[in-house]
């Protein structure tokens, strides 16, 4: 960055004009919100019963740590994002290492990887729920008749194992992501090393544990960090595939359910607060690590 | 046999190969994972081409004849509205993105205001706040003044939403704009406008090109806000897609032209912002 050059020494509020209309719009769509949503979520605000509109103090909080459904759904949450971030990224990291070497039909490979990130979620769960998971003509079930003939196994996936369904068609489109991000991870290591390593007789798995796994270090956590706040906020296939039905119904499905059917106005918004404050949590280490890369970069 | 071959590719990266048999089993390994990745693609659009009937055999019929009848079913079914509200919702907003984003990435780099780290650092963090939590307040704004089914609140949205991503994106590409040829334009005497036009244009334009790319497919693919924000007039793509997630008898065909034609933009826009997509993806952290 340039910091002391000619340029850069004009008025300052001529400098933050150009960055005003951008601000004012995040804070009054993004920020604003936020503090409303505080609030109602200390009130008793149901559209059905506008009369009984009032200060509840924290009921709605003891409401969502105590009700089984609403307990259900944060535990639904943490399990759901746990799981699709940790399978993604053990597969991201395989696959990436697997992509990062020469070979024929390479970015063949790696564009045949990235598909399915770009399937638009809501089809992309259509696609699982009816066309691979379905008992009937899914292909999943079909292709364990064609392997084991009449007699097959013809599980009802999703009604069997709903939250596996739903896993495993969250980690299908998040494991390109994070193979995306290791992948540029681990082309940005100093090759010079790894061949001095090389030579000096160092065998590829002590080069992987003691030179690529550290240098991945920031990229794993990134990876998983940033996964971590997508996957958390997952509304489209929970809706899709199984429609919070269940036990599968996370925290976004279940304040989507109890705003925009339950009408509940107050403990949908004190739900709210929980996954802020869930999210806060994550998202603390994950600007540490954004930061920590973004001040190597400004070097 | 304990010769390495040392490999150059694009002259910086030093590659080098195993013994050639457990390359070639580490190749085929590759092509195996990268289409076990792509299948259910490939199945959704076999299946998009075949009858109802052939899409719901059990073992599925790989060679079943091919027709149009599942995008026929699709398009008849009245699709065109909320396409069109989508392509609306997220190209008008990836416009007011770049229109916003473009001088405030300026303001963070070229020209910084003080504590210009400090202002990047506060947008990622709203990034990170969920959405959702801010559904009920922008839903009753909406329902008070009158907004509620109409598509420009969805463009309001998508733009604020895609902005913090559009700003780091760009600040990171106008950060590569080196400082003396804007030291040099400037002692020539050549205005802001021209400045942007011969130095700054040439280095970020295909930057400016991913972050679009990139803010179009997220607009496009937005479910929840779009659900509950509109109605019959304006849902876009996705919700219609919502209609699909009950079975209706025998529609994997329809089901699967339908998902395709509305995943046909975001898989463009993708392929062609490949390169780019991990930096916008990662709020421009990683390049």
């Amino acid at each position: 960055m340039p910091k002391k050059s000619s340029l850069a020494r004009s008025g300052d509020w001529a400098r933050r004009m150009p960055l005003l209309p951008a601000m004012v719009l995040v804070f009054f769509v993004t920020q604003l919100p936020f503090v409303f949503t505080i609030g109602a979520s200390f009130m008793n605000w149901n559209a059905y019963y506008p009369d009984e509109r009032g200060f509840n103090a924290g009921a709605n909080f003891k409401t969502v740590l105590t009700d089984p459904a609403a307990r259900k759904a944060i535990w639904v949450t943490v399990l759901l994002t746990a799981s699709v971030v940790l399978i993604s990224l053990f597969l991201g990291l395989v696959i990436a290492l697997l992509l990062d070497r020469k070979f024929l039909g390479q970015g063949i490979v790696r564009t045949m990887m990235i598909t399915p990130f770009l399937v638009v979620p809501v089809a992309a769960a259509l696609l699982w729920k009816h066309a691979l998971y379905n008992p009937e003509y899914g292909l999943f079930n079909g292709m364990l008749t064609k392997i084991f003939g009449k007699g097959a196994p013809q599980p009802d996936w999703i009604s069997e194992h709903p939250m596996w369904s739903i896993i495993f068609a969250i980690v299908w489109q998040w494991t390109p992501f994070m193979m995306l991000i290791l992948l540029a991870g681990l082309q940005s290591r100093p090759m010079d090393v790894v061949e001095a390593a090389r030579i000096d007789g160092a065998s590829p798995w002590q080069i992987f544990t003691n030179m690529t796994l550290p240098h991945l270090r920031q990229y794993i956590e990134l990876a998983g960090l940033l996964g971590t706040i997508y996957v958390v906020q997952n509304f489209d296939h929970v809706f899709t595939i199984t429609s919070g039905g269940l036990g599968t119904a996370n925290l976004p499905y279940y304040i989507y359910e109890t705003f925009y059917t339950g009408q509940d106005y107050g403990l949908a918004s004190a739900a709210g607060v929980v996954v802020v404050i869930l999210t806060i949590i994550v998202s603390t280490i994950a600007l540490r690590t954004v930061f920590s890369i973004f001040r190597e970069d400004q070097r | 046999m304990s010769t390495k071959t040392v490999t150059l590719s694009n002259g910086q990266q030093v590659n080098f190969r195993k013994p050639p048999r457990s390359g070639l089993l580490l190749s085929a390994a590759a092509w195996i994972v990268g289409f076990l990745f792509v299948a259910p693609v490939l199945w959704m659009i076999l299946t998009s081409f075949h009858s109802e009937s052939a899409a719901a055999t059990n073992p599925p019929s790989f060679t079943a004849p091919l027709t149009l009848a599942g995008y026929r079913s699709f398009f008849a079914s009245g699709p065109w509205p909320s396409l069109i509200n989508s392509v609306m919702a997220s190209v008008v907003s990836t416009l007011l993105v770049l229109a916003l984003a473009f001088p405030a990435a300026y303001a963070l780099s070229i020209r910084p205001v003080r504590k210009w780290s400090d202002v990047l650092f506060f947008l990622l963090s709203t990034k990170f706040l969920p959405v959702v939590a801010g559904l009920l307040p922008i839903f009753l704004f909406a329902k008070k003044v009158g907004l509620l089914d109409n598509i420009w609140l969805l463009i309001i949205f998508y733009t604020v939403m895609n902005l913090p991503i559009a700003i780091w994106m760009l600040r990171s590409f106008l950060a590569e704009v080196p400082s003396e040829m804007l030291e040099a334009a400037e002692v020539d005497g050549a205005g802001l406008i021209l400045t942007l036009r011969k130095v700054v244009a040439p280095v970020v334009m295909p930057g400016l090109a991913s972050a679009a790319l990139i803010c179009f497919i997220f607009s496009w693919n937005e479910l929840l806000f779009a659900r509950v924000l509109t109605g019959t007039v304006s849902q876009t793509a996705p919700v219609y897609l919502t209609g699909f997630v009950t079975s209706q008898g025998l529609f994997l065909a329809k089901v699967c032209a339908a998902s395709l034609v509305v995943s046909l933009p975001v898989l463009v826009a993708g392929f062609a912002a490949q390169d780019k997509l991990v930096q916008g993806l990662s709020m421009g952290a990683v390049r």
